[in-house]
């Protein structure tokens, strides 16, 4: 935390951010990206799991409160998981999530889930941006 | 290894890659500053850590520091995490203490015009796989008997060659083709470049193979059903004539071929006066053609913002249908619109030159300025003339992609495989695993991957063949070993929800008599979905412990600060 609150007075403030990406689809599709020298912002730092499916709401939580300013999930898109289906157990979970973390009073918004396969390093690349500017938006994130 | 508390010993290797990473960022301060990472010991950087003397180094690493843990910092662990595994194993490590991070496809690669964020990112990306390394655990693989027995769906030439060689090594082949004729695309054309052998001859001579070879099924007509089950022991269910047939396989090769395309509102094609090259073999094969003005116009709907991709096969098939052309009716004439040609290798334009020769007229067109196909006439722009070439014509030859067949999205799903974004099957690695799908066990051959060619297709057909055997030609295979289990000191925390048998994609986890959880290792392939939806925390994803995961995210927040 003290890391980020110091960079807010100097320079321009950027988020820090962790993205949890499926080995067999996300993953793949962020190794896409950089065999094709797609640029994107060098906020986030990959976490690889086996499958969307094993990110647990504890990871999202624990990574909040540990000073990441947002949270991304990718998997594979709906029918394409490794695991079968272990991505519609990921999104049902995730819209619970989410729900959560805004009762608590954190911006649904930190925490960003998608889909990305092995061939698409172009939309890996726009949604971490896109993701990038929202958590941007929402500034540091608070201590809880 | 001793069960009692091993002192953590860890070492970084930090590659260059040439200039991929080097180029960017300061590999070698960077593996001076992994010095001060909690356990690590030695660290070094390399110019390629893959290579002989880089794999070489990490051996001299392990065994003049007694490391017990290894960190590359490199490429993919996607393509070289068994390579490094392999090497530490060599060196008595456990390949699972193994940890491999991403500072090139997902670091240097991706932020080329901010080396210093790319600089820190690393170091970062380091101090979370130094975290996670600390906690690894070491894995065993799980053994599991094989079935020599293969799947090849599709019989083109590319599934008709694949077939053939895995039953000419003894395996039970199984071959499954949607049409009632095997054969594929040869159904349908005439001469074949480059030997100009009849395509009906090649045909008849792969049926004669197929026909005597009393290792291969072939199922026409048919279709594969369902795909369960893993790389050894795929339970498959074939569909022919309303009937279904169960087989345990051991491999599956995909030689699914492509479809054509029809240029419907292109060029005014009719089917008539107007036909695709396709159509053209099939005049020539009942020696229909009459025509004495043929117009043949290159690139029809390929490599163009929707179909981006050549289909690499069209020019060959132009050269050899129009000198067939004029072969048969030396007066005929016979023009090629074109925006490149292409004829590489040795055999391949020598087909130019002797249409050259033969007469054949050539005409470039830009694609800003596409021809325009009247009623009697094309009207073609030319560049050098800066005004319209007129060509009378009493035929017109499209020659259109190769495209990728509409249900091979269905094939994809049943396999696990993905698919690229012209609907082609995406192979493993292209360089590294050209014939493998990144899942165990199924391979890919022939125009199903991209537009390819017979002689590529049989050359492909083999090599799919070869790698699919090297898994049934043992009785058994090592497996995954990183699978979910209920330790023993974990035991207390089961509730007994059955959550986990719910949400389990494999049906690996059951209740046995004392109604105890029951996890089936081979069953397992390892997704944590379990894990993660356990409220108890009671089951634990080996390689990807709850432990392991959050030291990298504490890696960030709580060892590391910064620096
Ligand atoms: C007009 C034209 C002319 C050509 N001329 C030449 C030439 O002169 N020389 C040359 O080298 N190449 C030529 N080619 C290219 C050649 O056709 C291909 O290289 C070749 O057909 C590729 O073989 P394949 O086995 O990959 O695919 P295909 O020939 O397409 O065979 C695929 C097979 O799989 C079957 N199949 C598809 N889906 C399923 C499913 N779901 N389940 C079961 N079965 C399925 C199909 O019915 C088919 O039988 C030409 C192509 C065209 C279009
Ligand atoms: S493997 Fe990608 S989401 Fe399951």
């Amino acid at each position: 935390m003290t890391q980020t609150e110091t960079k807010t007075e100097s320079e321009e403030w950027t988020p820090k951010i962790i993205a949890f990406l499926c080995n067999w689809c996300s993953y793949a599709g962020a190794d896409l990206a950089g065999v094709s020298r797609i640029q994107y912002p060098p906020n986030i730092r990959i976490v690889r799991v086996p499958c969307s499916g094993r990110v647990s709401p504890f990871f999202i939580i624990k990574s909040l409160m540990d000073g990441w300013d947002g949270v991304v999930i990718s998997g594979c898109h709906p029918g394409d998981c490794h695991y079968i289906s272990g991505n519609l157990v990921a999104r049902r979970r995730f819209g619970i999530i989410r729900d959560v973390l805004e009762f608590f009073g954190i911006e649904p918004g930190r925490v960003n889930f998608m889909w990305a396969s092995a061939a698409e390093g172009e939309r890996f690349a726009v949604l971490i941006r896109k993701a990038t500017k929202i958590i941007k938006e929402l500034g540091p994130i608070k201590k809880f | 290894m001793s069960e009692e508390e091993e002192e953590i010993r860890i070492g970084v290797f930090v590659c260059h890659c040439g200039s991929n990473i080097g180029g960017y960022i300061d590999c070698k301060s960077i593996a001076e500053w992994a010095k001060s990472l909690p356990h690590v010991v030695f660290t070094q950087d390399n110019l390629y850590t893959c290579s002989e003397t880089g794999l070489a180094q990490i051996k001299k690493g392990v065994n003049e520091n007694n490391l017990n843990r290894v960190i590359v910092a490199s490429c993919t662990p996607r393509t070289h995490e068994p390579l490094f595994r392999s090497c530490i194993q060599e060196e008595g490590v456990n390949p699972y203490l193994f940890n491999f991070v991403n500072i090139r496809d997902q670091n240097t690669w991706v932020h080329q015009k901010e080396p210093e964020k790319a600089f820190e990112k690393a170091k970062e990306l380091i101090a979370m796989g130094v975290a996670k390394a600390a906690k690894l655990e070491p894995l065993e693989k799980i053994i599991v008997d094989t079935t020599p027995t293969a799947l090849v769906i599709g019989a083109g030439v590319a599934g008709i060659t694949a077939a053939l060689s895995m039953a000419n090594q003894g395996f039970e082949t199984h071959l499954v083709e949607k049409e009632a004729e095997i054969g594929g695309k040869l159904n349908i054309l005439d001469k074949l470049y480059p030997t100009n052998q009849d395509a009906s001859e090649l045909l008849k001579s792969l049926k004669k193979r197929v026909n005597d070879n009393t290792n291969l099924t072939v199922y026409t007509s048919a279709s594969v059903k369902s795909i369960e089950g893993f790389i050894g022991n795929f339970e498959i269910e074939i569909e022919q004539n309303g009937n279904v047939k169960e087989l345990t396989i051991g491999v599956i090769i995909v030689a699914v071929g492509a479809s054509l395309f029809t240029p419907t509102g292109l060029f005014n094609y009719d089917g008539q006066k107007r036909i695709t090259q396709a159509e053209l073999e099939t005049l020539l094969k009942n020696n229909q053609v009459e025509s004495s003005n043929v117009v043949m116009i290159q690139c029809v709907g390929s490599r163009i913002e929707e179909r981006k991709y050549c289909s690499s096969v069209c020019c060959m098939v132009a050269l050899k249908n129009a000198l067939e052309i004029k072969e048969r009716n030396p007066k005929a004439n016979v023009t090629i619109l074109f925006r490149d040609l292409y004829t590489p290798g040795t055999y391949y334009e020598d087909y130019y030159r002797r249409a050259r020769e033969a007469g054949v007229i050539f005409i470039e067109y830009a694609p800003e300025k596409m021809p325009i196909v009247e009623d009697n006439q094309v009207r073609v722009h030319n560049e050098y003339l800066g005004q319209d070439i007129l060509i009378p014509y009493d035929l017109v030859v499209l020659s259109t992609p190769l495209v990728s067949n509409e249900d091979n999205k269905d094939i994809a799903q049943m396999l696990k495989v993905p698919l690229e974004e012209n609907g082609f099957f995406l192979e493993a690695h292209v360089k590294l695993r050209p014939m493998d799908f990144a899942t165990d066990g199924v391979y890919i051959c022939g125009s199903a991957k991209w537009p390819v060619d017979i002689t590529e297709s049989i050359a492909q057909g083999y090599a799919a063949a070869s790698r699919a055997s090297t898994i049934i030609s043992h009785s058994t295979l090592e497996v995954e070993g990183a699978t979910s289990s209920l330790p023993e000191y974990n035991r207390n925390l089961c509730t007994g929800c059955e959550v986990c048998i719910t949400v389990c994609p494999y049906k690996a986890i059951s209740k046995d008599e004392n109604d105890e959880i029951l996890i089936q290792q081979v069953l397992c392939k390892g997704c944590g979905v379990c894990g993660a939806t356990c409220t108890n925390h009671a089951i634990v994803i080996r390689h990807f412990t709850d432990d392991q995961i959050l030291s990298e995210i504490l890696a960030f927040g709580g060892q590391y600060d910064g620096v």
